[in-house]
Parts: C-alpha cells; sequence; structure tokens
C-alpha cells in the first residue's frame, strides 16, 4: 500500500515582528514540520507564542523573512500573491477562534462564501454541510441570532465548504464554554475525518487535545530564540 | 454574484448612511438635470412661441419689452402707436399681415387684449389653424361687447361659453378699480401651449371704448403683430430700417426668435450658477460616498480580512468597495431620475401658470443618459480611496493575529 504523500511540509521557516524598539523580534523559526494528508495533528503552546503565525504563514496570509511552505505540493513562497490565494481557496480551510462570521450574511451564506473562491458556490452543498453541523434548520438566520456553539459550528461547516485538503483550526474552542468546546472539537475531527481532511489545531488546552493521537508541544518544535 | 452579494449585505448594513448620501447624490443629479433641460426646452419653447408673426411694431423702447408685452403677455407696454401708425405698416411691401393689439386691462389678475378677428386666421406651416375655437364656441363679432377666452384663464377663472365678466383697469387685478362694461363670453380656445391660453380675448373697440380710458388716447393702440410674406425676406431688413434706423418714434422688434435668443442670452449667468451649484452639490455627494465608505473601513477590516483568508483577491476586494460606491451613486442617479421628473413637472406648472408656455417634462434629451452615467462614474472613482484601503488591509493583523 502506497503510504500518504505529505499535504504540507515546512522547512527552515522563520518570520520575526518588529516590536516597540524597532528591533526584530523571532517569533517562528520552525527548521521543520511535516503533515500528512488525512493526518490530524494538535499542537500546544501557551497564548503569544507564534502557534497563530504559524497557521498564517502555513495559509500564506503572511510573507515568511526566510524558509519554505509547501502546501499540497507547491511553495507558497515562490508563488504570486494571486496564486497563493487561489491556493488557498481550494486547498485550506481555516476556523477561527473568534468564528469570523460576516454578520451582514445568513449562515448559508456564510457557508457559500467558503466555497465562492475557490471551487465556486453550491447551494445544496452548503445546506447540507450546515445540517451536518446540526443547524439545518438555521439556514437563514444571522450569525447574531445563533449562540456561540452555533457560530462556531457555521465556521466549522464554512472551513469544510470548499473540500479543503488541510483544514487549520486555531483555538477553535477558545471562545466556547467546556460542553460547547468538546462537542465543537469533536465535530471538527469527524467532519475532517469524513471530508478526508487533514487537521492541524492549534490549542493552548490541555483538556482539548487529549483526542488527538499526535499532540506536538509547539515550543519543542519552534526555535525562535536560535539563529540559524 | 458573490461579489453582489457583498455589496448588497454591506449597503444593507450601513443603511443610513447609504440612504443619506444617495439622497445627496440624487439631489445633485435631479438638479443638474432639471436646471440643463429646462435650460434647453425653455429657450426652444419660448423661442418657438411668436403666435406665428415675425415681429412686432410698438412704442420706442425696449425690443425685448416689446416682445415680452406683445407675444408673451408679460410686462407693461413702453407706450401707445396711433392708429395711422397700423395703418401705415398695413401698407408697407412684404407685410402679410398685421394684427393691432391693446392692452391694459384685465380680469382677476389675467390679461385682456383688444385685437381683431384676423389674429384668428393665423395658421401655422401646415396650414393649421394656431388658435382655434372649441366646439360650443365662436369667434367675438368685433362690434360687441364679446371676449373669447384662452384654455387656461378661462380653467382657472371658471369661465364658459355664456358667461359674462366685467374688465378691471390695469394689468395688475385691483377690485376697486372695476369697469362698467359687461363682456359676454362666446368662445374658449383650444389649449394651444402658447402665451395665448392666459389671455381674454376682446374686440379692439371694446378695450379701446371702456369707461374711464382717456378719450383722446382711444384710437391708440399698443403693439402690431407682423406677418411677413414668406418670399420676401428683404421686408424685415426694410421695416427694420425704416422704423429702428431712420425713424426714431417707432420699434420694430424683429425677428422675434432672435429677440427672445437674446433674453435667454442675458439669464445665461442664471444658468451657469445653478449648473455650478448641481455640479458642487454632485462633488461634496462624492466626497460623502468617499468619506463614509472610508470611515467604515476601519469597522470592517476584519470582514475583509475574513473574506482574504477565505482565498479572495485584493483585488476582489478593491472591486467591491468600488462596486458599493458605484452603487450608492447609481441608486442616487436613478432617484434623481425621479427627482428631475418631479422639479421639471414642477417649474413646468410654474412656467405655464407664469407665462403659458408649456414645457413636456417627459422630453428625452441625451443629458438624461449621459447625466447620471457621469454621476455614478464620479461616485465610483469616489470609492477608489477607500477601496485602495480596503486593497492594502492586512490580513493577519486585521484577524487579530500577529503573534
Amino acid at each position: 500500500m502506497k503510504p500518504p504523500s505529505p499535504i504540507l511540509e515546512v522547512t527552515g521557516l522563520r518570520k520575526s515582528f518588529r516590536g516597540p524598539d524597532g528591533q526584530p523580534h523571532p517569533v517562528v523559526n520552525l527548521p521543520s514540520f511535516r503533515l500528512l494528508a488525512g493526518e490530524h495533528r494538535a499542537l500546544s503552546g501557551e497564548s503569544g507564542c507564534g502557534k497563530t503565525t504559524l497557521l498564517n504563514l502555513i495559509a500564506g496570509l503572511l510573507r515568511p523573512d526566510a524558509g519554505e511552505v509547501r502546501l499540497a505540493g507547491q511553495d507558497l513562497s515562490t508563488l504570486s500573491e494571486a496564486r497563493r490565494d487561489r491556493v488557498r481557496a481550494r486547498t485550506l480551510g481555516y476556523v477561527f477562534q473568534s468564528f469570523h462570521l460576516l454578520p451582514g450574511h445568513t449562515c448559508l451564506e456564510n457557508v457559500l462564501l467558503g466555497m465562492a473562491f475557490g471551487p465556486g458556490e453550491d447551494r445544496a452543498r452548503a445546506a447540507a454541510l450546515l445540517e451536518r453541523v446540526g443547524l439545518g434548520h438555521r439556514l437563514a438566520h444571522w450569525p447574531r441570532q445563533l449562540s456561540t456553539g452555533q457560530q462556531q459550528r457555521v465556521a466549522v461547516a464554512r472551513a469544510l465548504a470548499n473540500r479543503p485538503q488541510l483544514v487549520l483550526a486555531d483555538e477553535p474552542t477558545g471562545n466556547l464554554d467546556r460542553v460547547n468546546a468538546r462537542e465543537v472539537l469533536a465535530l471538527i475531527r469527524d467532519t475532517c475525518r469524513e471530508a478526508g481532511a487533514a487537521l492541524l489545531l492549534v490549542s493552548h488546552d490541555p483538556e482539548m487535545l487529549a483526542g488527538f493521537d499526535t499532540v506536538q508541544s509547539f515550543h519543542e518544535l519552534n526555535r525562535p530564540e536560535v539563529r540559524t | 454574484m458573490t461579489l453582489w452579494r457583498l455589496v448588497h449585505r454591506s449597503l444593507r448594513q450601513h443603511a443610513l448612511s447609504t440612504v443619506v448620501t444617495a439622497g445627496s447624490l440624487m439631489l445633485a443629479t435631479g438638479l443638474l438635470l432639471t436646471v440643463w433641460i429646462l435650460r434647453n426646452q425653455a429657450a426652444q419653447a419660448f423661442t418657438d412661441a411668436d403666435a406665428g408673426f415675425d415681429g412686432v411694431l410698438g412704442a420706442r423702447g425696449s425690443k425685448l419689452q416689446l416682445v415680452l408685452n406683445a407675444v408673451f403677455h408679460l410686462e407693461s407696454s413702453p407706450g401707445n402707436l396711433r392708429w395711422d401708425d397700423y395703418v401705415q405698416l398695413t401698407n408697407q411691401p412684404g407685410v402679410a399681415l398685421a394684427v393691432p393689439l391693446a392692452v391694459g386691462d384685465n380680469y382677476r389678475g389675467f390679461r385682456l387684449v383688444g385685437t381683431l378677428p384676423s389674429l384668428f386666421e393665423i395658421s401655422d406651416e401646415m396650414g393649421v389653424a394656431r388658435l382655434t375655437v372649441q366646439p360650443g364656441g365662436r369667434h367675438f363679432d368685433p362690434e360687441r361687447r364679446e371676449a373669447v377666452v384662452g384654455s387656461f384663464a378661462a380653467r382657472r377663472l371658471g369661465l364658459k361659453v355664456g358667461d359674462t365678466f366685467q374688465p378691471y383697469h390695469g394689468l395688475v387685478f385691483d377690485p376697486k378699480a372695476r369697469h362698467a362694461e359687461t363682456f359676454v363670453v362666446v368662445g374658449l380656445l383650444e389649449p394651444s401651449n402658447t402665451p395665448a391660453d392666459r389671455v381674454l380675448w376682446i374686440p379692439l373697440a371694446g378695450l379701446q371704448n371702456l369707461t374711464g380710458h382717456d378719450p383722446a388716447a382711444a384710437q391708440d393702440i399698443s403693439a402690431v403683430l407682423v406677418r411677413l410674406d414668406d418670399g420676401s425676406p428683404g421686408a424685415g431688413f426694410l421695416l427694420d430700417l425704416l422704423y429702428n434706423r431712420q425713424g426714431n418714434r417707432l420699434t420694430f422688434a424683429w425677428p422675434i426668435a432672435q429677440v427672445v435668443t437674446e433674453l435667454f442670452d442675458r439669464l445665461g449667468w442664471l444658468e451657469r450658477v445653478l449648473t455650478l451649484v448641481a455640479w458642487l452639490v454632485a462633488v461634496v455627494a462624492a466626497a460623502s460616498v468617499l468619506t463614509g465608505l472610508y470611515n467604515s473601513m476601519n469597522e470592517r477590516r476584519r470582514d475583509l480580512a475574513v473574506l482574504r483568508a477565505l482565498g479572495a483577491h485584493r483585488r476582489t476586494v478593491l472591486a467591491a468597495v468600488v462596486l458599493e460606491a458605484g452603487t450608492i451613486a447609481a441608486l442616487g442617479a436613478g432617484a434623481g431620475l425621479l427627482a428631475h421628473l418631479a422639479l421639471m413637472t414642477l417649474a413646468a406648472m410654474i412656467i405655464q401658470s407664469q407665462t403659458g408656455v408649456v414645457l413636456d417634462p417627459w422630453t428625452l434629451d441625451p443629458v438624461l443618459f449621459w447625466g447620471p452615467a457621469l454621476i455614478v462614474l464620479l461616485g465610483a472613482l469616489a470609492g477608489l480611496a477607500p477601496a485602495w484601503k480596503a486593497y492594502r488591509t492586512d490580513v493577519a493583523e486585521a484577524l487579530g493575529h500577529t503573534a
């Protein structure tokens, strides 16, 4: 049987931000990181340690100072911004801690936006995804009419709308109570498994990481203080 | 589809500022179109409203005053002519028809004009009579105290065939200045859409002999409308030479259209000021599109960043903002067309009631197409600055993730 190919390969990735003193402060220095197609992995680490920056670098939302991010076989650093947008629209799903639903759009429209810039809008699929996350009866509702747990479910449906090969989840349960957090986390994992998508989840909450086969400490991977 | 939905939802989310901005653009569009079309239509309508005559002979004075008094039934007469002057004019070569007019009285503010029945013989180029009496009526008998009433005046005064009225002295209605004579309405004119609709036409002698008028001036007339032979284009020049250059007692206003054009040339500054005001309103409205959208960019940064995170290109975000600005402008321009129609209808009503000249608010003019298009373009251009701000949004920062 052919071993699964990597969906994500990170090599020598570095990113710094200028601080108030005007000096660059290294945030990410990741010598190597791989994620196989369909693999679910969690990264743990306290708030502010650079996990989100790593996800933004992987998504092509930030340009690295150095290093390489290969997503679905394509080196993002060699692509134009428009090509990176296209790769993101077709390959990635993103679940944010703050949900980031568009308040002026209904639940269905928010999910449609998840596919609008990639494969194109498919209302039936969007409705089916909302049905899958338990919100089939809330298609025309506005985000403000939903509980926080329900809003994050819509965000999960949106992240899966473009049939992504990789879903990035950034503290997806950070704004939820325990019960909702467990439900949403299970939902993310189940739906990603059903869709055959790889999942890279970052969280500072050990309880949320308990169900993952592979949990890595971001501190052990990331060595911002080391100059290479 | 997605772009339109983004624009639609954003407009709905910012409904108040959308309505206010579109409202100011509506005002600008409506003003611009109305000023522009009113100028063109009014100039055309007034130039055409020559009652079928080529010139006016009157007392020495302003040609414009003469035309306004004799053709448009506005202003006062610059003075009187003697009956001999009229007779002499009719004997001039090239004069096809000369119709004397006497003014100086009114009925409840509507002007009485004494004339001869030959006025009603005037026809247009197609041979159709310009002033025709409605069925059930007839022309007045020049020997009797009878009147034919213009359609607008009849409607306003509530006069119908068989009614009687007593004229009032002067051109301004004064209830205390009523004449003793009674006139009978024998005919109502069909609407001609000319100043004639606002006049009560009575026999020349009837007006000249009203009690209270100076008996010494009973033979005097206010002006003579002159129609020249079509085959004698030099007649106008000859009369101009005779009355305006060689003589110093009378004025021959000819051609009427040119005198009216001079009037509009004199009013050109007003039209330019109004046009400038309309453009200023448009620019201010466009500036409000700019500031409204620009300021809203701060609160919309997160939404725009989410779109980028979902794979939207920078240019998609830019296009959405420009399209939104253009849509606001299009809404304003569309409503501006309706505002123009309302303003134009109002202006036409006022002009008709004041002068008898009828304007058509529904007349198509090229400005109805390029005017709103220019407003939409202006609005879209105003959207460029906020669109650029959206274009440059730092996605990671806007999503609140920098560490």
